[in-house]
């Protein structure tokens, strides 16, 4: 720590001299803030010179990844420009205002009176000794602040694939708190083990661990604090699992801090694993809740993230939008400012085309059927009561799929499993099991004990409603159906405003012709995924589901429920039947498919007819109380008349 | 111009904002007062079936210097945006198109998991919204 002695020595003076090369502009450095600079001046100007040599200086910016024109601005309020060298004073300045614009604030004089979080610089060799401390750090402070910024430092490097340690800035700002500044981004708080909270936390904190680390005995029971020991394993096992990582990638964070690296995305998409074993489902709303609630960040900040995250607003978060969401999660925690308007790669459109085109052929029939109950499941649990309607157009297309069938039947059979068996229970089946099958069963079993978790708490029942247009649910699934099909949500959100103004009739229909569109589409797309066992069995729903028609929405949803449950153990049966089953199913398809359109366009009409009369019925109503008024006024007049004409 | 958003049990606002800043409290107290003409459309509609036309319940009333018009939802969630008498131009089907956006963005929060209904409504997008349709309107 010589450099660290030296620094101190020469950091007074080179605070005075900050004060007095600023031309009487007295800036007010932290200790913390002292040293950190002083330690970066050295390296950039090895003693005795005066000057900091303008290549290291260079270099050290460029580090902090900024933008160019953002540095060159820097260097020209520091006053470097102005007397051509780096000294200490336009060192300083600078390095305050580079805290200053990676805070988000416009590079002036005035931005950096304030107490700013020291600037970040990547790529840097110095401090290695500081970065994570020891194990015995990590043991040692659990749930204390410093703890959790050691956890925040392992990840943050993680997402930037450094094998560097950074994030020696936030790391100092821990060993002094009170010089450090109390805004909300120096609280790093640790993310997702801080045990210290609410007990809903630790109720939820409890399957997040035991998801994370299949080898926690001790998952259950990781309620409060008693889980120490659990949490430090954890810890460092995750630390450790992200040092692997880390080590794996080599890319650097590009300039662009709302890019996802490849590192980060792997991490992202792990934790999306550990929360829904199928990377092609969406998360639904109040798991997502309780795991970014886990990253500390206040509710109105998480909610502006998700607004901005969410871009089809259907209330579930797909792989996308879920790695959008982290990643907007981790740089507020860095203390980035959340922007107003989602970056563009962080679009949900953008970052499926840079990860998930291998998948997304088997993507799309999930994905798009999971939406339905994705959304469905979210809205009930959020506290809309058109929830409750979704679940019925849902059902129909949940026909579709096998493993949708295992879920709504474990979400209608209201068994009651306790939480943390659940989740062990997946996390076992999810570490043992291949195929599609049985990795259904547990997700359906997880998503049952999750909704019957939150249907107590909140006093829902998963019911079945009559059934509602809501164009809430329509938006989504059209959302949904467009999303797949031309993988454009922008296009989508903006395709959606123009139909509601000019005609509120269609809306309904538009809803029920979606329905049985989505229905349509699910053959189509049960082709070429290789999940053929869902095929035949959703094959055979579809044949089921065409004669009961639309006055029998009802029955419909009750009949195929009560398919789903019969089908739950015969998935597996189902695949050996499956290839004599596929043969003569297309065919029927092809008329089943003509049938439903037909009978779609019929309703169509239908309603549209329906609520013509009543506009119709309405607008007679009108006018003949406008006849009443004319006749009652024309009756005045004649009475006024006799009297005018003489 | 002023909207409103008021929660239906308890008729107390989960988001009031108005364009000209002044005379505010004028404002809120117009609005309080229409929830009662509100409750009494709600009340007269005592029809099983409701559709999306009826959520619209129209010019609440006219005084002299401003007009209210009224939306509920589903929900009992009502909506009351006051204008100026002076803005002639605002036809009924522009109501109707300024409270069917509110309503959407309603909905968009209400998807989000972090709000709580009965909260006030912070979300920065509904406030973007807001701010560009009371643009339009002055």
């Amino acid at each position: 720590m010589e450099q660290g002695a030296a620094g101190g020595s020469s950091a007074a003076a080179a605070a005075s001299a900050a004060a007095a090369g600023t031309g009487g502009l007295l800036l007010p450095l932290s200790e913390t803030e002292q040293q950190r600079y002083s330690e970066l001046f050295s390296r950039c100007c090895p003693p005795p010179e005066a000057a900091a040599g303008g290549s290291s200086v260079g270099e050290l910016f460029r580090a902090s990844q900024l933008p160019p024109d953002t540095l060159h601005q820097i260097t020209e309020v520091c006053g470097a420009k102005r007397v051509g060298y780096f000294g200490p004073a336009q060192f300083y300045i600078a390095l305050k205002l580079i805290a200053a614009a990676q805070s988000g604030f416009p590079v002036r004089i005035e931005s950096i009176k304030n107490e700013l979080p020291l600037p970040r610089f990547m790529a840097l060799k110095n401090d290695t000794e500081v970065r994570f401390g020891t194990p015995a750090d990590l043991h040692g402070v659990k749930f204390q602040v410093p703890h959790a910024t050691l956890e925040k430092n392992s990840y943050k490097r993680t997402d930037e694939g450094d094998k560097q340690e950074p994030k020696s800035p936030p790391m100092s700002p821990i060993c002094s708190p009170p010089a450090s500044p109390s805004t909300y981004q120096r609280i790093p708080l640790s993310y997702g083990y801080g045990k210290a909270r609410s007990g809903l936390e630790q109720q939820h904190g409890a399957p997040y661990e035991v998801r994370h680390s299949t080898h926690q005995q001790d998952g259950p029971s990781s309620g409060n604090y008693g889980a120490k020991s659990s949490l430090t394993c954890s810890t460092p096992k995750r630390s450790l699992s992200v040092e692997r990582e880390q080590q794996d990638s080599s890319t650097h964070y590009s300039d662009d801090p709302w890019r996802i690296t490849e590192e980060q995305r792997d991490y992202y998409i792990n934790q999306f694993r550990s929360l829904q074993p199928d990377l092609n489902a969406f998360i639904s709303g109040s798991v997502a809740k309780n795991f970014f609630t886990k990253s500390k960040l206040p509710i109105p900040e998480l909610s502006h993230i998700w607004e901005l995250s969410d871009v089809d607003c259907d209330g579930a978060l797909t792989l996308p939008e879920f790695c959008a969401a982290f990643h907007l999660v981790v740089a507020r925690k860095n203390g980035y400012q959340l922007p107003e308007t989602l970056p563009e790669t962080l679009l949900p459109e953008y970052l499926q085309a840079a990860s998930l085109k291998p998948m997304r052929d088997c993507a799309l029939l999930d994905s798009y059927s999971e939406p339905l109950p994705g959304s469905q499941q979210t809205r009930d649990f959020s506290r809309t009561e058109k929830s409750s309607a979704e679940e019925i157009p849902d059902n129909s297309a949940l026909l579709q799929d096998g493993k949708k069938d295992d879920k709504q039947g474990a979400k209608i059979s209201t068994t009651l499993k306790t939480i943390p068996k659940e989740f062990q229970h997946l996390t076992v089946k999810t570490a043992a099991q291949e195929s599609n099958a049985l990795k259904a069963r547990p997700r359906s079993r997880s998503y049952s004990s999750t909704s019957i978790e939150d249907a107590m708490k909140k006093g829902e029942e998963p019911p079945t409603p009559p059934p509602r247009p809501q164009k809430s649910h329509s938006r989504a699934s059209s959302l949904d159906l467009n999303k797949i099909f031309q993988q454009n949500t922008q296009a989508v959100r903006s395709g959606w405003l123009p139909p509601p103004p000019p005609a509120l009739p269609p809306r309904p229909s538009v809803s029920q012709t979606e329905q049985p569109s989505e229905v349509d589409l699910h053959p189509q797309m049960n082709r070429p995924p290789s999940q053929t066992e869902e095929n035949s069995s959703a094959k055979k729903e579809v044949v089921l589901a065409q004669p009961p028609s639309k006055p029998a929405r009802r029955k419909l949803r009750t009949e195929a429920q009560g398919l789903e449950t019969p089908e739950l153990s015969p998935t597996i049966n189902v695949t050996s039947s499956q290839p004599a089953a596929k043969a003569h199913l297309p065919v029927q398809k092809q008329s089943s498919r003509q049938k439903r359109a037909i009978q779609t366009a019929i309703r169509k009409n239908k309603e549209a007819n329906a609520v013509l009369t009543r506009l119709n019925s309405e607008l007679q109503q009108q006018l003949k109380e406008v006849h009443k008024e004319r006749i009652a006024l024309e009756t005045q007049l004649e009475q006024l008349r006799p009297v005018t004409v003489l | 111009v002023l909207v409103s958003v008021i929660s239906s049990p308890q008729n107390y606002p989960l988001y009031i904002r108005s364009v000209p800043t002044e005379n505010e409290l004028k404002f809120h107290y117009t609005v309080h007062t229409s929830l009662d003409v509100v409750d009494e459309k709600i009340s007269a509609m005592g029809k099983a079936l409701v559709d999306q036309r009826e959520l619209y319940l129209g010019l609440l009333y006219p005084t002299e210097d401003y007009k209210v018009y009224g939306y509920v939802t589903n929900s009992k969630v009502k909506f009351v945006m006051v204008v100026d008498s002076s803005n002639t131009a605002l036809r009924d089907n522009e109501i109707r198109s300024m409270f069917r956006k509110l309503h959407n963005s309603y909905t968009d929060i209400m998807c989000n998991p972090f709000y709580n209904p009965g909260d006030r409504i912070h979300s920065r997008a509904f406030d973007n919204m807001v701010n560009s349709m009371m643009m339009q309107v002055c």
